[in-house]
């Protein structure tokens, strides 16, 4: 158990996808693993881990073929209308609905919770507007930098107020400098709300910059290591943990090879 | 919202103009286009000048059967009827075709069912459907539906069904996270996902449905276009024949461009590239 009321746990969850050939294939192993109220962790791990999958089934997009899910004490999966309102997601890329202006994608999902009209809009131009996109509210995605389209996608989830984020590769597509500006404003978000966020990504360094805690996962996806990420004040220091992590997935991957 | 709406409300008016604009300039500001047909009048006026007026009237002659086609009450009333039947047609094969398309689009038990009898009745000649409509119904109307309905429903559905399957799951996956019912489902993302195809299906089915329209008049209707070039097929009226033909050629072009204006208003969100252009 860790900081506070577990905001989310996962217990023995195995998930098996089956080819159309009768072929199976394992995405995740055997993974439990549990996160506090007001926690920020970080789960990284390789290319094919499973992390989409854990987002997912945390999402309660995906039934696991066995193991329980709890989500602020509910199974996203089961009780899947609970949880109107309760997420804000940031997805790998924006999925920002091309037919709509940046304005309306951030207020999406206040349409879809039925706020008013107005409230809807003066929120969303709220959010916007702390995400520096004031002059671009009735642009159109393919009018935006990726950048600012990923802003967008951030407005939009901070703008439902939901109780738990869930970040999926949120920074990876975007070139290193701006990666590094959206991961400050996102961090900076976070710490303002002091709601839970669960980060999933293949960069140990972005891990280590948003995550109060960090889990790494190995193949198929099981826990391999899970800590409080050290001070950020020691540059070495951070080094030094980031190459330990290194190795423990490289470590991992030799094993299984 | 206020500067949404502003925008919004310039941009319709803007677009339209565009459009049209750029309508013009395909006719006024392109010579080859212009150059092939006057090169094409000519060789008819010329060949006019050597073969019986019956068989190849002249360019004057023409004209003049097209004004009277287009100026008379009574002609004018057979293109309304004509095109009353291509509307009313397409209209009912379309409301078929949409809920036939979203249903394969979102039960796959359907989609195995339907599927290949659609491709199938794709593969069936329009003018198969005329011999079929004159043997099973004794009404004209009825005959024109039913062809339609054949020639065009498949279509819709087709179509609709592509353009259902072409919105990204990664689109369903950010909503449904958001838990919204099914009507705000349709209405935030499939609809408006598969807006290009109801379009590109109208685009499709227009040309189609004039000229089933008008086979299926030659063989029994008592009014319309298609009637009225079995007249002059008839009393070898050639000015007529051609006349009646290029009433149909511009209610064709008419519609499409009408269309495109649609188009432009309601796919303003895409590129430039991508949008459609004239």
């Amino acid at each position: 158990m860790r900081d506070g009321y577990p905001v989310v746990q996962m217990g023995h969850v195995r998930q098996v996808y089956t080819s159309v050939d009768g072929g199976s294939f394992v995405a995740i192993d055997d993974l439990s693993l549990d996160v506090g109220t007001g926690e920020i962790v970080a789960i990284v791990g390789k290319t094919g881990c499973g992390k989409s999958t854990t987002f997912n089934l945390l999402l309660g997009l995906e039934a696991p073929t066995s193991g329980s899910i709890t989500v602020l004490g509910r199974d996203p999966f089961k009780d899947f209308n609970h949880f109107r309102s309760k997420f804000g997601v940031i997805f790998q890329s924006d999925r920002l609905l091309p037919w709509r202006t940046a304005l309306e994608n951030a207020r999406v999902g206040l349409e879809i919770l039925g706020y008013a009209k107005q409230e809807q809009t003066e929120l969303a131009t709220q959010w916007l507007h702390k995400l520096e996109l004031d002059g671009f509210t009735n642009a159109y995605p393919h009018e935006l930098s990726g950048g600012m389209r990923q802003r967008v996608g951030i407005a939009r989830a901070f703008c439902m107020n939901p109780e738990i984020f869930f970040a999926d590769e949120a920074f990876g597509h975007l070139d290193q400098s701006t990666a590094k500006r959206l991961r400050e404003v996102f961090l900076n978000l976070i710490g303002e709300t002091k709601k839970t966020c669960l980060l999933i990504t293949h960069n140990i360094h972005e891990a280590l910059e948003i995550g109060s805690r960090l889990i790494v996962l190995g193949k198929p996806s099981r826990v391999l290591y899970d800590v409080k990420t050290p001070s950020k004040t020691s540059r070495v220091e951070l080094a030094e943990f980031e190459d330990q992590i290194l190795d423990i997935i490289e470590k991992n991957e030799a094993v299984r090879d | 919202m206020a500067s949404g709406v502003t925008r919004t409300e310039v941009a319709t008016s803007t677009e339209q103009g565009d459009a049209l604009a750029r309508a013009l300039s395909a006719l006024a500001g392109r010579k080859e286009p212009i150059t092939s047909f006057v090169v094409i009048l000519a060789v008819w006026q010329t060949v006019s000048f050597f073969v019986p007026s019956y068989l190849v009237p002249g360019i004057p002659a023409i004209v003049s059967s097209f004004w009277e086609v287009v100026s008379t009450p009574k002609y004018m009333q057979d293109i309304a009827i004509t095109v009353s039947r291509i509307f009313s047609g397409l209209f009912a094969a379309f409301i078929a075709g949409v809920m036939l398309g979203v249903a394969m689009g979102f039960t796959r038990a359907v989609e195995k069912y339907v599927l290949p009898v659609l491709h199938f009745i794709m593969g069936v000649p329009a003018l198969s459907w005329v011999i079929f409509a004159i043997i099973w119904f004794k009404h004209v109307e009825m005959r024109i539906t039913f062809i339609l309905l054949a020639g065009c429903l498949p279509n819709y559905a087709l179509i609709i069904h592509d353009g259902i399957k072409s919105i990204s799951k990664e689109y369903f996956d950010m909503l449904r996270a958001m838990r919204p019912s099914r009507g705000q489902l349709f209405t935030k993302l499939i609809l408006p996902g598969m807006l290009p195809a109801v379009l590109t299906s109208w685009k499709v089915n227009l040309g189609l449905a004039a000229r089933v329209v008008i086979v299926a008049e030659l063989v029994g209707a008592s009014k319309g276009i298609g009637n009225k070039l079995l007249l002059a097929q008839e009393l070898f009226d050639m000015p007529q024949a051609i006349a009646w033909t290029l009433v149909l050629v511009v209610f064709l072009l008419l519609t499409q461009f009408i269309l495109l204006l649609i188009e432009g208003r309601l796919l303003r969100w895409r590129p430039a590239k991508e949008g459609g252009t004239l």
